[in-house]
């Protein structure tokens, strides 16, 4: 059976989340931003999203802002990502499976390395 | 899109766009009146009659922004071929309110698809935004609204690990929790 959370369980969740950060080095906000207009979403962008969201729940990776924003304006790229790291460039992937979106949060995110092979050039 | 769920991200990020601070997003399944609703109220910036007008039928106007979309036009197909209707009201300066209706049972409705996903989504990617959930299947109903959430958590981001899990959790078990009272 399914159990049903609660708003209790929330402090809980906070308490965690505090002390994760106490522990966290501070190598910069790093920002992920999910294009999530019209065309966006047709082309997947939730599925891409989410699997973003997953990766960081399973791999317990901290200190990471996800956002969505409306249309990019690269339709034809879309899913669209954009990873800011610290005061790095922000670098554009486009064509983004939620199976990319993987590989950007292995690569990029977690190694450092950009994934050359997924950034469009805008 | 192939899921109710989709256009309802859809139409929530044009409140999004439209400079909204509250967004009341409503799912009401009634299974005695075989009707299927989706609501989405915004006290964003709005629209003139005219362009509501051109909202729903973009091809009577030649757009030169990327503002306005084919979003709403399919979807509004898609509920009249299933014996519904999509209406919007809307008041510059006060908000925009989308409503959608579909027969329940009719053959070509789409699945409603993954709403818990898609209020995630909204939730954790507008982390800006007061959103208010309500699912509701005939009397039971589930409402997040997640300045509950957020006052609790504080200065914690809702894309920590701990703090995504506990969202999908709770909405989900929560939709879960409506369908199986039935």
């Amino acid at each position: 059976m399914n159990k049903i959370k609660s708003l209790e369980d929330l402090k809980k969740v906070r308490e965690e989340a505090l002390r994760k950060r106490e522990l966290r080095a501070t190598s910069g906000q790093i920002e992920i931003v999910v294009g999530m207009g019209t065309v966006g979403i047709a082309a997947g962008a939730r599925e891409t999203l989410k699997a973003i969201l997953d990766f960081i729940e399973s791999e317990n990776v901290s200190g990471v802002v996800v956002r969505q924003a409306g249309n990019i304006g690269l339709d034809s790229f879309e899913p669209v990502v954009q990873v800011t790291v610290g005061t790095e460039p922000k670098v554009t992937y486009g064509k983004v499976s939620p199976d990319s979106a993987v590989r950007i949060m292995k690569e990029h995110i977690v190694e450092g390395n950009i994934v050359k092979d997924l950034v469009i050039n805008i | 899109m192939r899921e109710l769920a989709l256009h309802l991200l859809d139409i929530a990020e044009n409140s999004v766009s439209a400079r909204a601070e509250n967004i009341y997003i409503l799912v009401e399944e009634d299974t005695r009146n075989d009707t299927l609703r989706m609501l989405v109220k915004d006290d964003g910036i709005g629209m003139s009659p005219e362009m509501v007008a051109k909202v729903i039928d973009p091809f009577t106007t030649s757009r030169t922004t990327r503002k306005v979309g084919l979003g709403i036009p399919l979807l509004k197909a898609a509920a009249e071929a299933c014996e519904g209707w999509l209406k919007i009201e809307s008041t510059i300066g006060l908000g925009t309110t989308v409503e959608v209706l579909f027969k329940r049972s009719h053959i070509d409705r789409m699945p409603l698809g993954n709403l818990a996903e898609t209020f995630v989504n909204l939730l954790i990617g507008t982390p800006q935004m007061h959103w208010i959930f309500e699912y509701k299947l005939n009397q039971k109903s589930f409402v997040v609204d997640d300045k509950e959430i957020k006052e609790e958590l504080g200065d914690i981001a809702l894309s920590e690990p701990t703090v995504i899990k506990f969202i999908r959790e709770y909405i989900q078990s929560g939709i879960l929790s409506v369908k199986e009272q039935v």
